[in-house]
């Protein structure tokens, strides 16, 4: 699981990669947790087009990241997802909660 | 007897261990000749089993995890994920959407996954004595396929 990022405008764009399970989970949520303080975004996008694996653990990043965009007066949405990560969100049903958006 | 192959594997419930147990599952899958939605499908829904029993089973200690894959009738993949943890006093309840018992990086659809991405999900408990899922997935034959 590697996590890149480009910011700009006040977005914050993190590029997740590879496999995001519950073994992964705890240092990805605290990983993402220091990029914001750092940023400080108004927008946090998670570009999930090189994440080859997501199981419930990424569910909770996302509704994690989502809050805490909320809290801090932003937005929180996910681009690109590959279609197994695309298939847990749907069976998860948050896109009703975090936008999910395809092919930028 | 309709079972045509199978595998049975032990581990400790070490969290490094999920990855090696789906895996090892889409390994067997890969007989049946699935799609790679399907091959998608098998590999999150252990992954899902595996981990309720690393963060359920044995919350404080390292215990003892077995899956079981077989093939039935040719083209049905059957997984089952024993422990012999804490158990489960309330099935119902934990396999409520959003239910949790886990701490912040879980979501409480664990369950949800495992019963959206399969075609029969049992899960059996009982209370200090562990827990077994056990999975079924029907995988069609290639012709049929697009």
């Amino acid at each position: 699981m590697t996590i890149n990022t480009a910011f700009n405008s006040g977005r914050l764009t993190l590029y997740l990669a590879g496999e995001l399970d519950h073994h992964e989970a705890r240092n990805t949520i605290r990983r993402i947790e220091e990029l914001l303080d750092e940023y400080m975004p108004r927008d946090c996008v998670l570009d999930m087009a090189g994440l080859n694996f997501m199981d419930s653990s990424g569910i909770a990043v996302i509704i994690r990241v989502s809050r805490r965009m909320k809290t801090l007066g932003g937005r929180a949405w996910i681009e690109n997802p590959a279609k197994q990560p695309q298939r847990v969100i749907d069976a998860a049903g948050i896109d009703r909660l975090v936008p999910v958006a395809v092919g930028k | 007897m309709n079972e045509t192959n199978y595998i049975k594997l032990e581990f400790p419930s070490k969290s490094s261990n999920e990855a090696f147990a789906r895996t090892a599952a889409a390994a067997f899958a890969a007989q049946l000749d699935p799609t790679l939605e399907e091959l998608g499908d098998i590999k999150t829904a252990v992954s899902e089993a595996v981990t309720n029993s690393i963060v359920h089973a044995y919350p404080d200690s390292l215990g003892r995890i077995a899956m079981r894959l077989r093939i039935i009738k040719g083209s049905t993949l059957e997984i089952s994920v024993r422990d012999w943890g804490k158990g489960i006093a309330d099935v119902e309840q934990a396999m409520t959407p959003l239910f949790s018992t886990g701490g912040e990086e879980r979501s409480g659809m664990g369950f949800t996954i495992m019963g959206s991405f399969m075609d029969k999900l049992k899960v059996r408990s009982s209370p200090g004595r562990g827990t077994t899922v056990t999975m079924q997935r029907f995988i069609s034959p290639r012709q049929t396929k697009r």
